[in-house]
């Protein structure tokens, strides 16, 4: 099996200045009109500051250095008005301009199915046991197109091991909030809804695998999947469930919501793997956001050296 | 002033100006970072969606004429054809430039020789081997010969009745536009469904024509025998 190392950080990976200047617009409403000058027009304000809250989260800790990248994050405008998240519409800044009236207060997570300890928590009950700690994770869309996220979650390991799981238990189905009159997508029928997606028991508990309630040190805008998203850094973005509510453990494959929709399209494992490509497109190559040239793409997203054994023997052209 | 040299010094050039709007909207918004996190991809979205956008307006032309009797409406039709041809152009450039060229490896630097070589296979595989590019290449390149000869010279050399015939390769550029559309999104298949409706009903509106109209011959030839 091809197990790259991860690799270090690359001047390219350094956000070019027109990104930077880009950031600096959008935190500071006042460089707007100078930004907009020195780039030759005018740019209306209207821009400049976000309508959702941000709220800093407080004692987020730093993760070890084996779970975060030293790559440098993408601008905080870029991570979060650049989504997939076809519960609030299918166009990339639909999320950010549809997911405000989502209400995240109060918030219910059922944790149940094949465990010991099934509950309804409250979110902060939820969260409150665990340490958070800031996760900078590659982020690579089955688009072929990429980001770097400072992640601020908590392994989903911690939650499986106080719900304990049984012994029959060999798989998480996380489920999204079924809620058309707050998520406009919903009323559409461009997939089936409640969103959801699964992984395997051992996937589930890989120390890699996070439960996300922040980005950038900040609770989650809505678009990103707040209060509470999976994220799996070694597979495709659509496999982080965003927006959880359900959280169940069961002995049967779950069928994920994309695999439903073209199953010769998007598997249940959808590990990035660049010599696998998607039947329409090629997955060798992919665009970080910010970037002109396209960089290569890393087996496993470059998590090879940590996830790679999760899959020996497994046919990864067929379970793509 | 006629109507004729209304047309062409007051509702043409009006025309033109219309038609270069969204490439004037574009270009502004480039160089401003209006276009979102990932310009390229949003430019390249834009250019197609106005190709197929002036494609159907220019397949719309003869129907329209013909039912609401604005003969006027044919001085229109090359000018929406050529606008067609100028966003389809404009797509394919950058699409060369922002996915292929792009996506090369450089073995030898940027300004090596071997980057063209690589960059023509890059197309060519592409070409070969996704079919939504396929169908959309061939779409485009339907639209070369239709510009080329879209001028009075080349009408007279071909006799209007060979023209014609050539031109209906027009079709052929709607139908792949749509089939390339339809088969690049993911899941949401509303816009493209959009244009699908609109050139199936463009489309078979002339058949329906070809059809009475051949009805009506069949008739005159049985009345005259």
């Amino acid at each position: 099996m091809l197990v790259k190392k991860a690799p270090d950080i690359r001047s390219s990976e350094i956000t070019d200045k027109r990104l930077y200047l880009r950031r600096r617009e959008f935190i500071q409403g006042a460089a707007v009109a100078a930004v907009g000058a020195a780039a030759g027009g005018l740019v209306p304000a209207a821009e400049a500051a976000p309508s959702w809250p941000r709220v800093k989260i407080p004692n987020v800790q730093q993760a070890q250095p084996a779970f975060t990248t030293t790559e440098k994050p993408n601008s905080y405008q870029d991570i979060t008005t650049y989504n997939n998240f076809y519960e609030f519409g299918t166009e990339k800044e639909d999320p950010s301009n549809n997911a405000g009236p989502l209400k995240t207060k109060p918030w219910t997570v059922k944790v149940d199915g094949l465990v010991n300890k099934p509950a309804d928590y409250q979110l902060e009950d939820l969260i409150k046991p665990y340490a958070l700690e800031e996760r900078v994770y590659r982020h690579r869309c089955v688009e072929a197109w990429s980001l770097v996220i400072p992640w601020v979650g908590f392994p989903l390991a911690s939650l499986l091991k106080t719900a304990d799981p049984k012994s029959t238990a060999k798989f998480v189905e996380l489920t999204t909030l079924y809620n058309p009159q707050q998520m406009p997508g919903q009323r559409t029928s461009v997939l089936r809804w409640p969103y959801v997606e699964g992984l395997r028991l051992d996937e589930a508990m890989h120390p890699l695998t996070i439960l996300a309630v922040g980005l950038y040190g900040e609770y989650l805008p809505n678009q990103d999947g707040a209060p509470l998203r999976l994220v799996v850094p070694w597979k495709y973005g659509f496999k982080g469930a965003k927006s959880i509510v359900r959280i169940r453990l069961t002995d049967r494959q779950p069928l994920n919501t994309w695999q439903l929709s073209a199953p010769s399209e998007y598997g249940f494992y959808s590990n990035v793997n660049p010599s696998v490509d998607h039947p329409r497109w090629s997955q060798a190559r992919e665009r970080r956001i910010g970037e002109f040239f396209k960089r290569p793409t890393l087996m496993f997203n470059g998590y090879g050296d940590q996830v790679a054994s999760l899959y020996t023997g497994l046919d990864l052209k067929k379970n793509y | 002033m006629s109507r004729d040299r209304l047309i062409r010094w007051v509702a043409k050039p009006i025309v033109w100006g219309v038609a270069l709007l969204p490439a004037a909207f574009m270009a502004w918004a480039a160089l401003n970072g209006r276009l979102g996190a990932d310009p390229l991809k949003e430019i390249t979205h834009e250019t197609g969606d106005w190709t197929l956008r002036f494609i159907v307006i220019t397949i719309a032309i003869s129907p329209v004429r013909r039912l609401s009797g604005w003969n006027s409406l044919i001085k229109f039709r090359r000018l929406c054809g050529l606008f067609a041809f100028f966003y389809g152009t404009l797509h394919f450039l950058i699409y060369v430039i922002a996915d292929r060229f792009a996506g090369l490896e450089f073995r030898d630097g940027i300004w090596a020789l071997s980057t063209a070589r690589e960059l023509a296979r890059s197309i060519w595989d592409d070409i070969y081997k996704r079919p939504y590019i396929t169908v959309g290449f061939t779409g485009f390149a339907a639209m070369i010969p239709l510009a080329v000869t879209s001028t009075a010279e080349w009408i007279r050399r071909l006799g209007g009745r060979n023209w014609n015939r050539l031109h209906r390769l027009v079709y052929l550029t709607a139908v792949a536009g749509v089939v390339h559309y339809w088969w690049l999104v993911k899941a949401d298949i509303r816009h493209p469904a959009v244009y699908a409706a609109l050139v199936a009903l463009l489309l078979g509106f002339r058949l329906v024509q070809s059809v009475k109209r051949a009805r009506v011959q069949r008739q005159l030839l049985q009345a005259r025998a």
